[in-house]
């Protein structure tokens, strides 16, 4: 009771304080919104470019220049693109490595994550610290190994037409989910270590098992967690050049972000092709991080959170 | 750095009230069933597996090849060489020197340039401004994209005929125009302003979660013990987000020494463009195939990167230890 006039005081002081920061708010935010007016059109204007060319037709550039208004404006290019260039070929790729990429990762980290983070074991922190600096290191140091361990890594030719792992989606994808397992350990260790342990105490007394505890109470708990995980590696994996311009020699099993560059020397002079590629390679990322945005932010900003 | 033994004390043991939970923890270790023992070995196994086979093994392997001569062709063809693959890219590989350089300034300018834009841009949209989500959104959006896409993004708008640039500055269609990814004098600067557009965004996302997380009594603690705004942000706000720093200066550091689709986009790394992590794909994929040289620069990417790890990797779990 006694401290209630101090606080009172206190508080007094603290609505001064923000008052006097209120009263100078409308100036200084002025200069705010020019800058940041300035900075978000300079951002928007790459963007912005790749789209204004890629809706206008070839025809209308090479007889207004690509510096007008003139001409007509469709969707010409973007059917091109599908069609003739490849990108209907190139999406399905991408579908077809990111989602048992994005699986793999979150299962085999999940079923990792438990056991250091729920088990009492000596290593625990030590195979944490190997997970988490696999993923830290630059993929180029472990691209020439693991090119030679798929070429001398000899299979059925009726499994792949080249005789060994490479040209397979399969290598693209275990060493995809190889080099983000780190990370999603890392995460999702920190995230069910948060978790009480009270919890699987109770289900110990029950009976339960490694399994069920695994299963029934820590999985379904984890579930933001996978949300914000499985957002940010649809779009690590979805958006990753490396993998397959080591693994991939068939230009059409290459999925659509490592296609784009090859579009780039076949349509040299069609820069209208180009940039609609672009930004048909542009527009599923756009639609998950809309739809999914704070998963996306969320799995950011997770890793980051327990620095 | 916290010594081994420390490290490898389980977290649960050092948890306040950690006494109850190691009894029990204990407990339940001797209560695990010969089942159980399968199944957790299994849960372990099988990741450590894949990653000790396709990421700390290749790893083994780059240290390995760096000392030996080889096509990549036959396995009986692989020759001890000693270091002459250090030699040679030290002392006559031209692009090697260049590219240590590139990559330098590469991390110079993410660190002077992007990130404090990133911090800025956080900052000012931190504060409750009108139309703060949609300048986030539109700050954030290059972060979604690959940095492959980004080097054709600004392909199109450097280009020296056609792109907007050269029209905005006057230049296009004149001699004077100039090429920005392709002339070797200007090309680093305008790859490196393209990766900032990226950086930058990410930046601000991290310190915009970082600032919300800075407790409000500081600043008004601050603020009454009549510090100005600069004087909070710096000597209260900043010190306070140490995690996200820690966190930022890691990212920073290692997206330098990264830096490779966009460079290798635009012309494989060549030109101007020499980072060291192209060059190594350049001696694996090239004619030749000289394994060993690309191994010895994988090596030298691999000793400088070793660095932001270790101090990431000894400030997360040292301190998980110490808590």
């Amino acid at each position: 009771m006694s401290t209630t006039p101090a606080r009172t005081v206190r508080t007094g002081r603290i609505q001064a304080a923000s008052a006097q920061r209120t009263g100078s708010m409308p100036k200084r935010h002025y200069g705010t919104h020019i800058f940041l007016l300035v900075m978000a059109v300079m951002w928007l204007i790459p963007l912005g470019w790749s789209l204004y060319t890629a809706l206008r037709p070839v025809a209308s550039t090479n007889e207004h220049g690509y510096f007008s208004f003139a001409g007509d404006f469709n969707f010409d290019n973007f059917v091109q693109a599908w069609t003739q260039g490849g990108f209907a070929t190139y999406f399905w790729n991408s579908v077809i490595i990111t989602v048992p990429a994005v699986l793999l990762t979150l299962f085999l980290a999940s079923l990792m994550a438990f056991a250091v983070s729920r088990v009492s074991w000596k290593f625990n922190v030590t195979l944490l610290i190997m997970f988490t600096a696999g993923n830290l290191l630059p993929p180029q140091v472990l691209a020439a190994p693991l090119f030679e361990m798929a070429k001398h890594f000899e299979v059925p030719y009726s499994f792949s037409d080249s005789g060994n792992m490479l040209n397979t989606y399969i290598i693209v994808i275990a060493v995809n989910t190889a080099f983000q397992m780190g990370f999603c350990t890392f995460v999702l260790s920190n995230y069910m270590k948060a978790l009480s342990a009270d919890l699987t105490e109770a289900a110990l007394v029950d009976g339960a098992g490694i399994w069920r505890q695994y299963r029934e109470i820590i999985m379904p708990l984890c579930r933001p967690a996978f949300a914000a995980l499985g957002t940010l590696q649809v779009i690590f994996i979805y958006n990753d050049y490396f993998w397959p311009l080591i693994f991939i020699q068939s230009g059409n099993r290459l999925p659509i972000t490592t296609a784009i560059n090859n579009l780039q020397g076949e349509f040299l002079s069609n820069y209208n092709l180009l940039a609609a590629g672009a930004v048909i390679t542009v527009i599923p990322t756009l639609v998950i991080y809309l739809l999914l945005q704070r998963q996306f932010v969320a799995g950011l900003t997770l890793g980051s959170s327990k620095g | 750095m916290s010594s081994t033994a420390q490290e490898l004390i389980p977290p649960e043991a050092q948890e306040p009230g950690g006494g109850r939970i190691g009894r029990t923890r204990g407990g339940r270790v001797r209560r695990l069933t010969g089942r159980d023992k399968v199944v957790l070995s299994l849960m372990v196994g099988i990741p450590t597996l894949i990653e000790l086979a396709l990421v700390w093994l290749p790893t083994l392997m780059s240290i390995g090849l760096s000392f030996t001569r080889w096509n990549g062709l036959d396995l009986a063809d692989i020759r001890p060489a000693g270091t002459e693959n250090y030699q040679y890219i030290t002392q006559d590989y031209p692009p090697f020197w260049p590219a240590v350089q590139h990559n330098f300034m590469w991390l110079l300018f993410l660190a002077l340039i992007a990130t404090p834009l990133g911090l800025l841009l956080a900052v000012l949209l931190d504060q409750n401004i009108r139309g703060s989500k949609i300048y986030q959104s539109i700050f954030f959006a290059p972060v979604m994209l690959s940095l492959a896409l980004i080097g054709i993004i600004w392909q199109l708008f450097y280009q020296r005929d056609n792109g907007l640039l050269n029209f905005i500055l006057g230049t296009a269609g004149t001699p004077q125009a100039v090429d920005w990814f392709g002339d070797s004098s200007v090309n680093i600067w305008a790859a490196m302003i393209a990766a900032t557009w990226r950086h930058a965004g990410y930046v601000m996302l991290l310190y915009l979660a970082g600032l919300k997380g800075v407790d409000p009594s500081l600043r008004e603690a601050a603020s009454i013990d009549g510090a100005n705004a600069y004087q909070t942000f710096f000597r209260v706000v900043f010190p306070a987000m140490r995690p996200i720093n820690i966190v930022i200066v890691v990212i920073t550091i290692i997206e330098s020494l990264r830096a490779f689709d966009v460079v290798y986009v635009i012309n494989r790394g060549t030109n101007g463009l020499e980072m060291l992590s192209a060059l190594v794909i350049q001696n694996l994929v090239g004619e030749g195939q000289v394994i060993g040289v690309g191994s010895a620069l994988a090596v030298v990417l691999l000793v400088i990167s070793l660095v932001p790890i270790v101090f990431y990797l000894s400030r997360t779990f040292g301190k998980e230890n110490r808590a």
